[in-house]
């Protein structure tokens, strides 16, 4: 282990820490962004006003509603940094920029996960789907891969917004369509994990590994780049 | 006069070069010919009609649409690993993709246009066409984030990782839509390539086309960059002179 790659890690547990903690102390995202997250699937069957489709499209709902929360906590994990210029301070102290990609994306991993058990108990609830142990594990694991994906991106373009101070409004238009992978695999994983259109359970397997590598190969380009991406 | 304001000028400082404009007559000459060889010279499909005309444009559009996003992500390429991060190849990848996505906007239309008349629609969620559509969607992003302001090599260098984050992402689109297209849905697309023989001055329009696009194409492509070039000495040039008026004020 060399004293940069030491760094790096104490850096990235030391700003995941810190964001949860401040998250976990302000409870915006459990008494904002959550509730908006509900509304949407409630909306979500006002607008689809029929049981036998509101169960085929759940699992699209559900990611459809997490990608929107995942634009609001994006936006709230750098509005925290940037609201007293805290990039600024954490650019002039020269911590590693990998260490608060990787940060700020295990936070928002947490958070986004939070906000998915949420959303696939409301949909069992509100769309009356089924959820097997197996399609559990299947959930599970395709909820944490999918969000590897979309925090790294999430955690590169929602930095260039905020180093870019004040055009936060750019990262719906790079976000989105950068996380269409992950929208498309989790999406159909889940359609196998809830048993819907005709999906067995092995067949959301595959989806998850498709998930995995869009995970990792942002993950590792996102840390490549945060440090030139948020540069002054 | 240069002394009040010491800014290139149309004028004294033209895109063209002698080079440039002989091009662009090869050009304007070659696209005259496209439109005769289109609509005139070549036969009607006999399974499409008329309609065949419009691949004479569609397919150089597309073409040349994939052609400037490869040249924005090599030339972004050279800038970030190039020795000198010469601001050239920064405003060659801006000017290129400025051109790809007026020509994927354009490749779009005319592609909506001959499927409303072939297929009976104007979308097909076929993985070609929503690949092209979120490509289009991610050179826009690209084109705003060129916009954020800041220093040109600020600007250089956030554009450069976001062009070559786009060529990561674009093949895991069209997988991911290829994959999810091959589950849920046969290919129901009237495929009229494929077997089918191509007429030789149809086929010589079509490849004509893609060269006469692809010249066009290098003349959008190099007045652009020299626009954009003057467009960063005025800016230079706005801070000198703003610096020199301080000065002024001081003496």
């Amino acid at each position: 282990m060399t004293q940069h790659s030491t760094s790096t890690m104490s850096v990235a547990r030391a700003i995941a820490t810190k964001d949860l903690r401040i998250e976990w102390r302000s409870k915006v995202l459990v008494n904002q962004v959550l509730p908006f997250a509900g509304i949407v699937m409630v909306l979500f069957a006002f607008a689809l006003d029929n049981d036998g489709i509101l169960q085929r499209v759940a699992p699209g709902l559900v990611w459809l509603a997490v990608l929107f929360s995942s634009l609001i906590i994006v936006q709230r994990t750098f509005a925290i940094e940037s609201a007293d210029n805290a990039l600024d301070a954490i650019k002039v102290a020269g911590v590693s920029p990998a260490g608060v990609f990787l940060g700020k994306s295990v936070a928002l991993v947490v958070q986004l996960l939070l906000f998915e058990c949420v959303l696939v108990l409301l949909s069992l609830v509100l769309y009356q789907v089924q959820l097997s142990w197996g399609g559990a594990v299947l959930l599970v694991t395709v909820s944490f891969l999918a969000n590897t994906g979309i925090a790294a991106m999430g955690a590169l373009y929602g930095g260039l917004g905020a180093a870019a101070k004040g055009r936060e409004t750019l990262l719906p238009l790079l976000l989105l369509p950068a996380v269409a992978p992950v929208l498309i695999a989790a999406t159909r994983a889940t359609e196998s994990a809830f048993g819907v259109s005709g999906a067995t359970l092995g067949e959301g397997w595959p989806w998850a590994a498709l998930l995995a590598v869009f995970g990792a190969l942002f993950g590792f380009g996102g840390t490549l780049a945060f440090g030139v991406l948020t540069e002054e | 006069m240069n002394s009040i304001h010491p800014f290139p000028s149309p004028v004294d400082t033209p895109t063209g070069t002698r080079a440039s404009r002989g091009l662009g007559i090869v050009v304007f000459l070659g696209m005259v010919f496209l439109t005769l060889l289109g609509l005139f010279f070549t036969d009607e499909d006999v399974v499409q009609g008329s309609t065949v005309r419009l691949m004479y444009i569609h397919v150089p559009t597309a073409w040349v649409a994939y052609l400037a996003f490869i040249v924005t992500a090599v030339t972004s390429a050279m800038y970030m690993w190039g020795k000198q991060h010469s601001l050239t190849f920064d405003r060659i990848a801006g000017a290129s993709a400025e051109v790809g996505v007026i020509f994927m906007g354009l490749c779009l239309v005319t592609g909506s246009l001959w499927g409303r008349i072939t297929w009976g629609t104007y979308w097909q969620w076929d993985p070609r066409l929503t690949t092209t559509a979120f490509l289009f969607v991610t050179y826009v992003g690209y084109l705003a984030v060129r916009d954020l302001g800041g220093s040109h090599h600020q600007r250089a260098k956030r554009s450069g990782v976001v062009a070559l984050l786009a060529v990561l992402e674009i093949p895991l689109v069209h997988f991911s839509v290829v994959l999810w297209r091959s589950l849920h849905q046969e290919a129901s697309v009237l495929q009229p390539n494929g077997d089918v023989t191509m007429d030789g001055l149809m086929l010589f329009s079509l490849l004509f086309g893609v060269a006469v696009f692809t010249l066009l194409f290098s003349w959008m492509v190099l007045h652009r960059q020299r626009v954009l070039a003057l467009a960063d000495a005025i800016e230079d040039g706005g801070l000198e002179t703003a610096l020199q008026e301080r000065r002024n004020e001081a003496n």
